[in-house]
């Protein structure tokens, strides 16, 4: 039997895991620090976590391959990037591979908290629904087949008239404890695929930026998108925005198909 | 000896030496022929004078009268510019002479007077008028006389006459010999063969002052202001002009020199620009992931830090100070990166002017405090353009606060105008697909010239072959060549992946008569341009024919201190800047990146003391 811990963060920076064990093991937290991919690698075999912290720009092995040794592996421990060279195809290839989450570095202590409470929830929601028999017994409702999703953060749907609809991905909101208000940009603005679009307030009052899905001109702000809306009903009448798409095709291609979750 | 290499002096030297040859010949025969006549007038006046004894004693000696004939010889003799006067009788005696000392003398058969008729056996009778008259010297160092001898022939008259001197048998009774000197006749052609010379010689000078003189002002002074040109340029100082005065072909050499040296400065700046960008991206993503490690541990610590005193507020203060400061650096870091273009412009259609009612709706306060006003005065139905609206945003905001910058401290008025134009395509249009005839896209991602996927070539040139990367915007000319082509020379082009030439035959490029290389590009027909390195003529019908393009112009004009000449042409480099410890000097290069990115164009006009324009210009259409 494994030991049980709660957080591996692999950097090549010793400082950075430092960091993070600190601030997360004030929390009451156990963190492991690795040093590298193949030393990440060695830790998950002597233990399991339930959040794995990762960086993207590492000597040897970078942080998509380690995810991909992570699959390799079976490893289902929820994985968040973290990266200093935060580029939208970083972003974008990270939440494609199945991490829950990305974090630009640096990132304050309250930042950090934020992302592992919501990666540990997502942890736990995702573990919690392959074991279980029935649809109903899904903690959290997956986004409908036509529609197409960044990671588990944030859904695109195009529309018949060519706009898209943009909204929050159930897991995201099921993995914050509860949502107080949402800040939404502005019509005209533009949003910019895998850029910050929201910001979700949780009910314990920590901010969780959005990703925006798709890049486009914001049409309309979902007015109705009020908190208790947009948790009860997050793929119809909680939408977030009506934008108008620029690169559709391109930016499509990069999103997961909501489809593919049902096969 | 410097001097004579001078193109001036050698066309000078030519000249001289051509006018002096002339004049010398033309003097010689002048002085030949200014000799013969006078020569040959007192060769008649002799000739004359001559006669004229022969008649004036002619009677006296029918008559015998001896004295008489004597005394006129004599006192002939005694004119001015008259010798000697003498009558010879057949056997060679003086008989009569201007000079009586000489009278009774015998003359030798040899002496100079004789030889003309006893110099070949039995003399001559008859004489030709030419063969009469004779130069000579009565001695070396005398001067020269002219001798004319008359042959006094026997006539009825002097048989029949009283006195039977002579019997009629003789055909030649004597000789009359008429001398003069010729000192002043040598004195006059003397005379006039210095005249001439003097004329020749000074002839010549003049013609060779003016030639200098006039080579000096139109060849010389030209080209030395063509070779300090050139030797200003290829020291790198692009922006030295000449300025030509004259409209000759050197005028015009200096004329399109100029315009090539601001091509060249504008192709450096532009090359430059898209060179240090692409550095500069690399240093700064290389800066993001280094810095932004030892930035984690700050914020973190720091943060955290702010978290677990929250009973302690005086501690909370600095620590609070430490998070914002470091946060701070987090966005530098992250300008950095946008500025280095790893962030691709979202461009969605957008009305420039209301980018630009919101870029003046976010300075509003911040200028009212410092005393500035903003005047828009924005052209009404401007088309849409498609920009990335925050990108422009910024773009604009930036702008409108270097202006109030440069008016700062007492404030004054930001103009800023809009209004849609029309342009040529040259300098604006990407070539966004290049094919060879066999259908190989030409088009190389991996080596971006501008940002952009350039056009790589293969190019082959005095035996040698590279590759090139041509500039993917038409008209600009920001091409690049790889390996050992450092010729200008006349290239053959192909296509890298199947050698297939890329040549038009038969076309030559009408700016340099080169070859010309010529590529499809789809759905807009043929590219062509010029194959030799260093010319930039491109053509490309499709869009040349298909007019001009529409573009948003937009003027941000303050009334500030104005950009120094010299400065003018770095305040876009990354880095630069004036504002000392206020700027980071990226301002401008993120937006100078940031057009670039929307294929538009900024300029900059400034004036010290007077202000500074900005001039953005934004294609409507990608």
């Amino acid at each position: 039997m494994k030991q049980r811990r709660d957080i591996l963060v692999v950097d090549d920076e010793a400082v950075v895991t430092a960091a993070v064990a600190r601030v997360c093991g004030q929390e009451g937290l156990s963190v492991d620090q690795a040093e590298g991919g193949p030393a990440g690698l060695a830790f998950l075999e002597a233990a399991e976590y339930r959040l794995v912290l990762c960086d993207v720009m590492m000597p040897g092995m970078d942080g998509f391959r380690f995810m991909a040794e992570l699959e390799a592996r079976g490893v289902r421990a929820p994985l968040v990037m973290a990266t200093g060279y935060s580029t939208v195809e970083n972003a974008v290839r990270a939440l494609a591979q199945g991490a829950v989450d990305c974090l630009p570095k640096p990132f304050t202590a309250e930042e950090l908290l934020a992302v592992v409470r919501r990666g540990l929830a997502c942890g736990r929601l995702l573990s919690a629904a392959p074991g279980r028999p029935g649809a109903d017994a899904l903690p959290f409702v997956p986004c409908p087949a036509r529609y197409h999703r960044l990671g588990r953060v944030a859904w695109a749907s195009v529309e018949a008239d060519g706009t898209a609809l943009v909204g929050l991905d159930d897991l995201f909101l099921k993995s914050i404890s509860g949502v107080r208000s949402i800040e939404l940009s502005a019509v005209d603005e533009v949003l910019g695929q895998a850029r910050d679009c929201a910001v979700v307030v949780a009910g314990d009052g920590t901010r969780h930026p959005v990703m925006a899905p798709l890049s486009g001109r914001v049409l309309r702000a979902n007015a109705a998108a009020d908190p208790v809306l947009v948790e009860k009903d997050p793929y119809f009448e909680g939408w977030l925005y009506r934008i108008v798409p620029q690169d559709l095709d391109l930016e499509l291609g990069r999103l997961t198909p909501c489809s593919s979750d049902r096969a | 000896m410097k001097a004579f290499r001078r193109i001036g002096a050698k066309l000078t030297a030519a000249v001289g030496v051509t006018a002096l040859v002339t004049v010398s010949v033309f003097a010689y025969f002048n002085i030949r022929q200014h000799r013969r006549s006078l020569l040959a007038e007192v060769e008649r006046h002799a000739v004359q004078l001559s006669e004229a004894v022969k008649s004036g004693t002619e009677y006296d000696m029918l008559l015998n009268q001896r004295d008489r004939v004597h005394e006129s010889i004599k006192r002939m003799g005694r004119q001015e510019g008259i010798g000697r006067i003498r009558v010879l009788n057949k056997s060679g005696a003086v008989i009569y002479s201007s000079d009586e000392a000489e009278i009774g003398h015998m003359v030798d058969k040899s002496a100079e007077a004789c030889t003309r008729c006893h110099q070949a056996g039995s003399p001559l009778e008859r004489l030709a008028m030419k063969e009469r008259t004779r130069v000579f010297r009565a001695g070396s160092g005398e001067p020269r006389m002219l001798g004319v001898i008359n042959p006094i022939y026997n006539q009825p008259s002097c048989w029949t006459a009283a006195c039977h001197v002579h019997s009629r048998a003789q055909t030649v009774l004597g000789v009359l010999d008429v001398t003069l000197p010729l000192a002043l006749v040598e004195r006059d052609i003397l005379r006039g063969q210095a005249g001439i010379v003097v004329f020749s010689v000074t002839a010549t000078a003049a013609l060779a002052v003016i030639v200098a003189a006039v080579f000096r002002r139109w060849v010389d002074e030209p080209v030395e202001e063509l070779l300090e040109a050139t030797r200003r340029v290829a020291g790198g100082d692009l922006a030295y002009r000449i300025q030509p005065r004259s409209d000759d072909e050197l005028g015009e050499l200096a004329r399109s020199f100029d315009d090539m040296t601001r091509r060249l400065s504008e192709a450096r700046l532009q090359l430059f620009q898209s060179d240090k960008l692409a550095s500069l991206g690399r240093l700064a993503a290389g800066v993001a992931h280094e810095i932004n490690n030892p930035l984690t541990g700050v914020l973190t610590y720091a943060s955290f830090l702010v978290k677990r005193t929250a009973d302690r507020p005086e501690l909370q203060e600095d620590l609070k100070v430490i998070v914002r400061e470091t946060i701070r650096s987090r966005e530098i870091v992250k300008s950095l990166l946008d500025f280095s273009r790893q962030s691709v412009p979202r461009k969605a259609e957008a009305d420039l002017n209301a980018i630009i009612a919101r870029a003046a709706g976010s300075v509003e306060n911040q200028f009212a405090a410092a005393h500035v006003r903003l005047a828009l005065d924005l052209a009404e139905g401007l088309p849409r353009a498609a920009v990335d609206s925050n990108q422009m945003q910024q773009v604009f905001i930036n702008l409108f606060v270097n202006a109030a910058d440069a008016m700062a401290p007492k404030g004054g008025t930001v103009a800023v105008s809009s209004a849609a134009r029309t342009l040529s395509p040259v300098g604006t249009m990407p070539i966004k697909a290049a094919l060879c005839p066999k259908r190989h896209s030409l088009l190389d991602p991996e080596v971006k010239v501008g940002g952009k996927p350039s056009i790589r070539v293969k190019v082959r040139a005095n035996g040698s072959e590279g590759l090139a990367y041509l500039d993917p915007v038409y008209g600009k000319a920001g091409h690049r060549h790889a390996g050992s082509l450092e010729s200008a020379a006349p290239a053959l082009f192909s296509c890298p992946e199947c050698s297939l030439s890329l040549m038009k035959e038969g076309a030559s490029c009408p700016a340099c008569g080169a070859g010309v290389y010529t590529f499809e590009s789809p759905p807009k027909g043929m590219v062509e341009g010029c194959a030799r390195k260093g010319c930039l003529w491109q053509r490309w019908e499709a869009v040349d024919g298909s007019g001009q393009t529409e573009f948003i112009e937009v003027r941000v004009s303050d009334t500030g201190s104005g950009i120094p000449k010299e400065n003018l042409d770095r305040i876009f480099e990354p880095f630069f800047t004036t504002k000392g410890q206020k700027g980071n000097g990226l301002g401008l290069a993120v937006i100078w990146g940031i057009v670039d990115n929307h294929n538009g164009t900024i300029s900059v006009e400034s004036e010290v003391g007077s202000g500074t324009s900005f001039l953005v210009r934004i294609p409507v259409k990608v």
